[in-house]
């Protein structure tokens, strides 16, 4: 029987990343998909004829410049198109939008608050220089605070003396953002009710978390982070949806030898002697590797994949509290024309980024109030985007695809998240209703609607408790804690099994270092290439 | 004192930014908004509509058009089918480039010329003992060139499906509404792309039409500040940029001949005479000096060095057009003279003039980089052009292939 050198459990964009990155160092790489298509939350599909959705995650934000470069994205077909501005329409007839162009961004906070008008590029640039401090954090595997490696230890040295180099000011600033709120540290800054409302909901995405939740002020340097990669610029659509970005990264992988396969549902990781072996397939079928690497999140990984049996209950307790509980849903609609806001009406450019459903702090925090009992948000926060706007290849001419992330709906329903199925349309029409409130034709316009809950997340993408980031990006489960103490690097309790999904450092969102830094650590372990 | 092209009705109204440019004697827009940035990726991924009417058109007709033209030029163009389009230059009699542009072949005896400079003189010139009538067309004929993915769609909406069979460097009549126009498949993008040609009068209802066939496809009318970024990851020299022209030069050194900046693939040189034949084919016996390359600086470098001065990287988002030292070692090997960071292969291109020796593709060289008031220098790789290079750019859909040229 063939011995692959991996296996990679799951084809999701940091399963390929992970994947082309051991076969570009010339390992004999399998990568076995459970679905019919690639990209597991990374994945465009076309659910309404002529309409594609990226139907979970929408935007690429981070995927980091080293990767493109090293794989070489675009020659494989990644392109990317960048959001333009950020919309914001208020119940009142009135609306905010932020645009590349600061001169127009400082007229239009104006309207609301001359002061804040001025103090947005300050707040702007002092976010920039954290996130510079923070940037190689992404870029390298997490730090091991406890280590005694000479290594290691010059690593946290430089860390400290990163911070200590730090001016006074950014100094305060970072201790104040590892530990406040998002609208703590929003209203040190701001005035503006409609300006900091849908700031802060940056601090607040993919958690369980409100707005005034203290450690949700680290989240919004996320927004501030692509700015760290100069001309590679934050946040924009892949061409043909996200699914764009997986299948590039497909390419490159088989591009390098890498073998995919899809319908492929791994069943268990076969261990043997207390070492990784091989995967056994829902049919039956086993395939041996000198090394198995899971994709999944760290719950699907060792509850599910390996299975108690095999890990100590330490472990498997760390695992288990190791926090899920997605608290967000997506909803995708096909229409025959483009939304038109009451508050800004035409088809201008401000629709060519993204538009956030948060007029205010208070509606957030009653938006996260039904949550915290058990329901979805009657009036959720919506972020939603429109990228047949400037990728006409998702859309029929003159149609479009309206992407609708949606925030709070909780994994636990008080019904029990194996009811969601009955409460799936009532979410969809808070959602459809939500927005038709800033879009009074909207609903004439839809021609196809679907409706994710994270039940739908969990069965149908294996997201445990349909958390988008493979567990909560909150500053306890980040770093050296992700998923767990000791076992930050990619490797797991058990010899010669891998871990490489987004819940392990630096995390969620499409940014392909997961998958990346785990291969790089699995080529370091291996002397001389011999084992993996 | 530039003047409005036929056209400027409709852009200055667009044109929100006021960021105008000379080109060619007229008003040209740089960027209908305070950023290219929607205008660059119209351009990749729906369509762009640019007026290019600043282009110098003239009209060679008569028994000898093809057979002047074939003296004048450095290519045989007698032997271009009807209905096609080819990319050439012209020289002067040391071999000296003049110009680039474009011969489209309309019917056996009538041809168009395109170019960046006037050329009514030299043309004049050279036409004794030709049966032939050269007709300035410059101030009478405006263009549009319609260039991106959706181009095809959006053009066979307004000018009928013929367009579809349309092949790569094609040439065909059509209507507009009524507006006759000549369809040629060129441009400037490197993408899939056109140039509709017609008669001032026709200027508004062109823009109209394709304005309004477009808007379901995502058309924005687009400017020079992204057609510029599209060139260079075309790979396109531009004149007076990239090289001198023979016409403009002062002093010997800013001559180059066609091997000198990459166009040597258009000389037919062993035919009948032809201005500057004679030192072309010496030159090609005796080899070139210079070679315009392609370049592509190491982005891990270029971020170290704004990193060791803890910036981001500070890449100019713009094209820009200097000259920039290129060093093999500790000797100066040639010299940058435009580049951009392409927003789509994540690179930062350069278009160089290397000394031949340091023109193969995969020579290392240091290209000087400033960063906060210091000079510095990055790794550059010499790199095949086209940069990019999409199929779209070439292929046509082979149910309507037999249909036009």
């Amino acid at each position: 029987m063939k011995k692959w050198d991996a296996i990679v459990v799951g084809g999701g964009h940091n399963g390929l990343a992970c994947a082309a990155y051991l076969a570009k160092a010339g390992k004999d790489v399998l990568v076995l998909e459970r679905r019919h298509v690639l990209g597991g939350a990374a994945v465009s599909e076309e659910l309404y004829p002529g309409f594609t959705f990226s139907v979970c995650s929408y935007v690429v934000s981070l995927l980091r410049p080293w990767i493109i470069q090293d794989l070489e994205l675009p020659k494989f077909g990644l392109e990317i198109l960048p959001l333009e501005a950020s919309f914001s329409p208020y119940p009142d007839g009135r609306a905010l939008c932020r645009w590349s162009d600061p001169e127009l961004t400082r007229r239009e906070i104006a309207a609301f608050s001359k002061k804040d008008a001025e103090v947005y590029p300050e707040f702007g640039k002092a976010m920039s220089r954290l996130a510079r401090w923070a940037k190689p954090v992404i870029d390298a595997p997490a730090p091991r605070p406890a280590s005694l490696n000479p290594r290691e230890l010059k690593g946290l040295l430089d860390f400290g003396q990163r911070f200590r180099d730090l001016e006074a000011v950014d100094q305060e600033g970072l201790a104040k953002l590892m530990t406040k709120s998002a609208v703590d540290l929003l209203d040190e800054w701001f005035e503006s009710d409609q300006l900091k409302a849908p700031m802060a909901v940056s601090g607040i995405i993919g958690t369980f978390l409100g707005v005034r939740s203290p450690g949700t002020a680290y989240v919004l340097l996320h927004h501030y982070m692509g700015e760290i990669d100069g001309a590679f610029r934050a946040w924009g659509f892949a061409k043909g949806g996200t699914g764009m970005v997986s299948d590039s990264i497909a390419d490159a992988a088989r591009h390098h030898g890498a073998t995919i396969r899809t319908e492929a549902d791994v069943d268990r990781v076969l261990v043997e002697r207390g070492e990784a072996t091989g995967v056994v397939l829902s049919d039956g079928e086993e395939i041996s590797a000198k090394a198995v690497v899971s994709g999944l999140d760290p719950h699907a990984t060792f509850l599910k994949l390996v299975g108690p049996d095999h890990l100590d209950d330490d472990f498997l307790t760390r695992i288990r509290r190791f926090k899920m509980r997605g608290s967000s849903g997506k909803v995708n609609l096909a229409v025959d024309r483009l939304p038109e806001f009451s508050s800004r009406p035409g088809d201008g450019p401000h629709l060519r980024g993204d538009i956030a459903i948060a007029p205010s702090i208070e509606y957030l925090e009653r938006a996260y109030d039904d949550a915290k009992y058990g329901d979805f948000s009657r009036r959720p926060y919506l972020n939603v985007v429109i990228p047949s706007l400037v990728d006409p290849s998702v859309a029929p001419p003159g149609k479009h695809v309206i992407s609708c992330f949606v925030q709070y709906a909780p994994y636990s329903i008080k019904e029990g998240p194996e009811h969601w199925p009955e409460r799936r349309e009532a979410f969809g029409d808070a959602v459809v209703d939500t927005l038709a409130e800033y879009c009074p034709g909207l609903k004439e316009s839809i021609l196809f609607r679907q409706v994710l809950t994270p039940w739908d997340l969990e069965q149908d993408f294996g997201l445990t408790e349909g958390n988008i980031f493979h567990g909560e990006l909150s500053l306890e489960q980040l770093a050296f804690q992700r998923p767990a103490a000791g076992f930050a690097h990619y490797k797991t309790p058990i010899p010669r099994l891998w871990m490489c999904g987004s819940g392990t450092h630096p995390g969620g969102g499409i940014m392909g270092a997961p998958g990346a830094l785990a291969a790089k650590a699995m080529l370091q372990g291996s002397l001389l290439g011999r084992s993996l | 004192m530039p003047i409005p092209t036929p056209f400027h009705p409709r852009t200055a109204p667009l044109c929100t930014s006021l960021y105008w440019k000379e080109w060619a004697g007229y008003h040209a827009v740089r960027s209908f908004d305070t950023t290219f940035e929607r205008e660059y990726f119209a351009f990749r991924h729906a369509a762009g509509l640019i007026d290019v009417t600043p282009l110098y058109k003239y009209a060679i007709r008569g028994k000898d058009a093809g057979r002047f033209l074939s003296y004048v030029l450095v290519k045989d163009v007698t032997r271009l089918g009807v209905g096609r389009v080819t990319y050439l230059c012209w020289c002067d009699a040391r071999g000296h480039v003049l110009d680039d542009g474009t011969v489209t072949r309309w019917d056996d005896a009538h041809y168009r010329l395109t170019s960046a400079d006037p050329s009514y003189h030299w043309l004049l010139r050279h036409a004794r003992g030709f049966d032939v009538e050269i007709e300035d067309e410059s101030s009478e004929i405006c263009a549009l060139a319609l260039q991106g993915p959706r181009a095809r769609a959006i053009l066979s909406a307004a000018a009928g499906s013929d367009v579809e069979g349309l092949r790569f460097f094609g040439a065909m009549r059509a209507k507009i509404g009524k507006a006759p126009v000549e369809i040629t498949r060129t441009g400037y993008t490197g993408d899939l792309g056109y140039e509709v040609w017609t008669a001032n009068q026709h200027a508004l209802e062109l823009w109209d039409a394709l304005v309004e066939a477009g808007a379901p496809h995502g058309l924005l009318p687009a400017a020079l500040d992204a057609m510029d970024v599209t060139r260079i990851e075309a790979g396109f020299i531009l004149n007076g940029v990239d090289y001198t022209s023979a016409r403009r030069a002062v002093i010997p050194r800013q001559r180059s001949s066609p091997y000198e900046i990459g166009l040597g693939w258009s000389v037919q040189l062993d035919r009948d005479p032809f201005i500057g034949q004679a030192a072309l084919q010496k030159e090609k016996r005796e080899g070139s000096r210079w070679a315009i390359v392609g370049l592509e600086c190491d982005w891990d470098e270029l971020e170290a060095l704004y990193g060791s001065f803890d910036l981001p990287p500070g890449i100019p988002t713009h094209a820009w057009r200097e000259s920039i030292p290129i060093y093999s070692g500790a000797v100066q090997a040639g010299y940058a003279t435009s580049g951009a960071f392409s927003p789509t292969l994540k690179r930062q291109l350069v278009i160089a003039t290397m000394e031949a020796a340091y023109a193969k593709t995969g020579t290392e060289l240091r290209m000087e980089w400033t960063v906060e008031h210091q000079r510095h220098a990055v790794r550059a790789i010499v790199t095949d052009r086209p940069f990019f290079d999409p199929e779209r750019k070439r292929s046509t859909p082979k149910i309507a292939q037999g249909a036009g040229a």
